[in-house]
């Protein structure tokens, strides 16, 4: 990025560092890539700046993700709802999905994002939805309505345990804590290490082709 | 610090919507908070969250936190006032999003304030260590060896995958500090004195007790016309000149080597230092699956959330690429799918007729016992394969032409190499008759697979061995082996691990080159049906594991015959990493049928240790009840092995001796191994 990035104050990078799961040089990477998203005059105050829905779902990263709305309006502090990030609520996402942020905080982020309606629970719309967005939202790879009807069921089942119809965030983390992948698989830290350029293609077919 | 703080600080504390969600009303989650609390699976996670730094009582705070940021200040500050531990945890470990949490911090250090000077001290103590432990640890993640390319592979084909190729740089980890080992403590050592930088006594074989014959040792091949092929023949099969190399066990006849007042003993290191790396590579291997082990035992099989499993914890979020979430996609769609339908097929299982069980039965039985005959066939064939190469090799080597040398040489390899193809495609072919449950059948396959592999080993082993002791027979009464076939038995069992790896390695690179390539380039440039419809080669893990567990294995048993076998080891699984990398991005799909990252690190390490077991039986045997041999090797003087243990006991003081001596038997050494586990 050249001099042209502002380069983040020692005493705030500190700050991050105590604040968040990531390291020094997570932060210094998320810095920059942050900053790649803003427009040449908006980086001089980047810590000031929002970067809309859209640019953030262009990452990569995110790209492929099919949460990718829920997470940026559950780590978005904009009070207009649309989903914009700041810097440090970029931070906030890169942190809880880092390799180091404890089982407990993804827990809670995750119970967040799958939390559709953002009414605290998991209802039978919401874990329609979920499941939906697993196996892809084409027409074509839904499953059927008796096999969504069975798998709600069985899903209740498992992990409703007052029997109200719905999963709240106690019964949520109490599966969650018994499954052995969850932690593993919450994580983006593809988004910190593997991508350095600019244009990130373009980064892995150079990394590929020199390997 | 007040400047550059973002935007989110203009937002009024605790009033976003995202927070009631994020810390449901207290209210609402109490009564079954504390019903839960009765269950005793909340119990122990209760348990573990302590052990995990008494992050338990956090959650608690959490609600507490949650609701008044900024205008309950008070209340906060008590909270943090009460509990002293919750200031040690580190604020990052709350789940609130920065300026929350730059506020709560502020608040802790007002706090802070009004302690102890000793409880201040301790925590900013504690405060610098935990920085310091972060930075040891940021450094020390630069030295990871394929840090980068292990995480794009993971962006590209997920989790499942990735713990391959983890596992691939473990094994390249392990083998390359064996090598350090023993290259430092018997090469080296055995090394140095030849040049004449220390003083050395070589072995002497002490005239009373030992034929003459046995101690005759000539290498053939060394001598008169040398034709190139001879070369290559020697390089593939570690005859000729590479046999008094020290690669192979013939080679370290030295018995002391004197280091100014120091004797090296280097018989016993030798011994030593095979328990050592086997013992090393035992207790790496259960440290490393102690987590796993937890997390499968306990958890993963878990019947009562396999759903929840699949459907709060199904995506990867490592995942980058956008074919590969397509892929995602339809596993986990395919699994879902899988999983109604198999249930559907269990209520169907439960109102079978009598007739129909007895049917299926029946089709089980009949096709066990032609596995069995399959396994049979290859072992027995396995069997003649190796009697005849060995009987034939040390014959008339001089005569044969180059192919009919060389194919003679890797007969048991490739024999085994065939069998490890050949029998899996029967198994899952068969498995299809036997009408078990879609997850039982792979795993039924896999352990078929498993047994295939590692028994091929043991019964090449088992045919080496016999040909060795050659019970009640005439040739072998003088030294208790047979000596005109194995002057020098040891390296011969070398020479045969060393082909069976290199043989291993040249079929992982053809695979890869002229099949998995050609085939690539077919799919891509024929649109010919039959081709498109076959597609390009699956990537499955299981088979790939099992490949180079059975190379380890290999390794681990080879290891003493020939001990500079894991240098060979660290380089061919180095290799190996860039084929299998290089085969996966380019020329293969990742298969359809996932395999999750719990359950399949566990499955690496079991077939591992298993395969660390099958090392130690022959291991253990050769050392104790096969004579070692008289005309080379450091345990020229011993009956055995294992006998230069009571040797160097007798050289200790008497009282030690006599405790000693009941531990270090001939009938304690077996079991012991058994018992160790």
């Amino acid at each position: 990025m050249g001099g042209s990035a502002s380069q983040l104050p020692r005493d705030l990078l500190g700050e991050y560092q105590e604040l968040t799961f990531l390291t020094k040089q997570e932060i210094l990477l998320a810095h920059k890539r942050f900053s790649e998203l803003l427009s040449k005059e908006e980086r001089e105050s980047i810590l000031q700046k929002r970067v809309p829905k859209s640019k953030i779902l262009s990452l990569p990263e995110l790209r492929a993700n099919p949460f990718q709305d829920r997470i940026c309006r559950v780590f978005s502090t904009s009070e207009d709802g649309n989903g914009s990030m700041s810097f440090e609520d970029f931070l906030d996402m890169l942190s809880v999905f880092s390799d180091s942020a404890t089982s407990e905080i993804k827990s809670h982020y995750a119970f967040r994002i799958f939390d559709f309606d953002d009414d605290g629970t998991l209802d039978k719309k919401d874990l329609e939805k979920l499941v939906n967005c697993l196996t892809g939202e084409g027409d074509e790879t839904r499953l059927s309505e008796s096999e969504m009807d069975q798998l709600i069921q069985n899903i209740l089942e498992e992990s409703d345990i007052d029997k109200d119809g719905t999963i709240n965030l106690s019964e949520f983390q109490h599966v969650i804590s018994r499954s052995p992948d969850f932690a593993r698989y919450l994580c983006l830290h593809c988004l910190l290490r593997c991508l350095t350029g600019e244009n990130p293609a373009l980064a892995r077919q150079g990394k590929l082709a020199s390997g | 610090m007040s400047e550059p703080l973002g935007p989110g600080t203009r937002r009024p504390p605790g009033g976003s919507n995202d927070d009631e969600v994020f810390f449901p009303d207290a209210n609402y989650t109490s009564p079954s908070v504390t019903f839960l609390q009765e269950l005793p699976s909340y119990q122990s996670i209760l348990r573990r969250r302590t052990s995990a730094g008494g992050t338990q009582d956090r959650r608690q705070n959490n609600h507490g936190f949650a609701k008044p940021p900024a205008a309950e200040k008070r209340n906060l500050v008590e909270g943090t006032g009460v509990e002293s531990e919750a200031v040690v945890r580190s604020i990052r470990e709350y789940a609130l999003n920065i300026p929350d949490k730059r506020r709560l911090r502020d608040i802790q250090e007002a706090n802070v304030k009004y302690l102890s000077g000793w409880n201040q001290w301790k925590q900013t103590r504690n405060k610098s260590w935990k920085k310091f432990l972060d930075e040891t640890k940021e450094l020390s993640s630069y030295l990871e060896l394929w840090r980068n390319d292990i995480h794009s592979i993971e962006g590209k084909f997920g989790t499942g995958i990735k713990s391959y190729f983890s596992f691939l740089r473990f094994l390249v980890l392990l083998n390359f500090i064996i090598f350090v080992l023993m290259f430092s403590f018997i090469t080296l050592p055995s090394t140095i004195p030849q040049y004449g930088v220390l003083n050395s006594s070589y072995v002497k074989v002490s005239p009373k007790g030992v034929e003459p014959q046995c101690s005759i040792y000539t290498i053939s091949g060394t001598k008169g016309l040398v034709y190139f092929y001879t070369y290559i023949i020697d390089l593939l099969s570690g005859t000729g000149f590479l046999e008094m190399t020290s690669l192979f066990y013939g080679y370290y006849r030295i018995d002391m080597v004197h280091f100014s007042a120091i004797k090296y003993n280097v018989p016993l290191a030798y011994l030593l230092t095979t328990f050592v790396y086997l013992s090393l590579s035992l207790i790496w291997i259960v440290k490393r699956s102690v987590e796993g082990f937890k997390q499968s035992f306990v958890r993963e099989e878990d019947p009562f959330q396999s759903y929840c499993n699949k459907i709060f914890a199904g995506w990867d979020f490592c995942i980058t690429d956008l074919n590969a979430s397509q892929l995602k996609h339809s596993s986990l769609k395919y699994e879902l799918k899988t999983d109604l339908e198999e249930e559907r097929l269990r209520q169907k299982k439960a109102c079978r007729t009598t007739e129909e069980k007895l049917r299926i039965y029946c089709l089980r039985l009949f096709l066990n016992i032609f596995v069995l005959a399959l396994l049979s066939g290859c072992f027995y064939s396995l069997y003649r394969a190796t009697v005849y190469s060995q009987k034939n090799i040390s014959n008339d080597s001089s005569k044969m032409t180059f192919e009919g040398n060389l194919f003679l040489q890797y007969l048991p390899s490739i024999v085994i190499t065939l069998a490890n193809f050949i029998a899996p495609l029967f198994f899952s072919y068969i498995i299809k008759f036997e009408e078990y449950s879609p997850a039982f059948e792979i795993r039924l396959t896999l352990m078929r697979c498993v047994f295939v592999r590692l028994a091929n080993i043991g019964v090449l082993l088992f045919s080496l061995g016999n040909q060795i002791v050659c019970a009640n027979e005439e040739k072998c009464k003088a030294c208790g082996y047979n000596y005109k076939l194995y002057p020098c038995w040891e390296s011969r069992v070398g020479q045969e691990m060393y082909k069976l790896m290199i043989f291993d390695f040249i079929i992982i690179f053809a695979v890869a080159v002229f099949v998995d390539f050609p085939r690539k380039l077919l799919v891509t440039y024929c649109s010919y049906k039959p081709i498109q419809w076959c597609g390009l080669q699956k990537f499955q893990i299981p088979e790939n594991v099992l490949e180079i567990v059975y190379g380890q294995t290999i390794c681990w048993i080879g290891t003493f015959y020939s001990p500079l076998l894991p240098a060979i080891a660290t380089v061919k699984y180095f290799i190996v990493f860039y084929i299998k990398k290089i085969s996966l991005m380019h020329t293969c799909r990742p298969s359809k049928k996932s395999i999750r990252a719990s359950s399949s690190n566990f499955f690496f390490l079991v077939v591992l240790l298993i395969g660390l077991i099958l090392a130690f039986i022959p291991l253990g045997l050769s050392m104790t009840h096969i004579r070692s041999s008289k005309a080379c090797g450091p345990f020229v003087n011993f009956n055995s092995s294992w006998d230069v243990v009571p040797h160097t006991i007798r050289g200790f003081p008497t009282a030690l001796q006599k405790i000693l001596n009941g531990i270090a038997s001939e009938a304690f050494a077996v079991p012991f191994f058994m018992v160790i586990w």
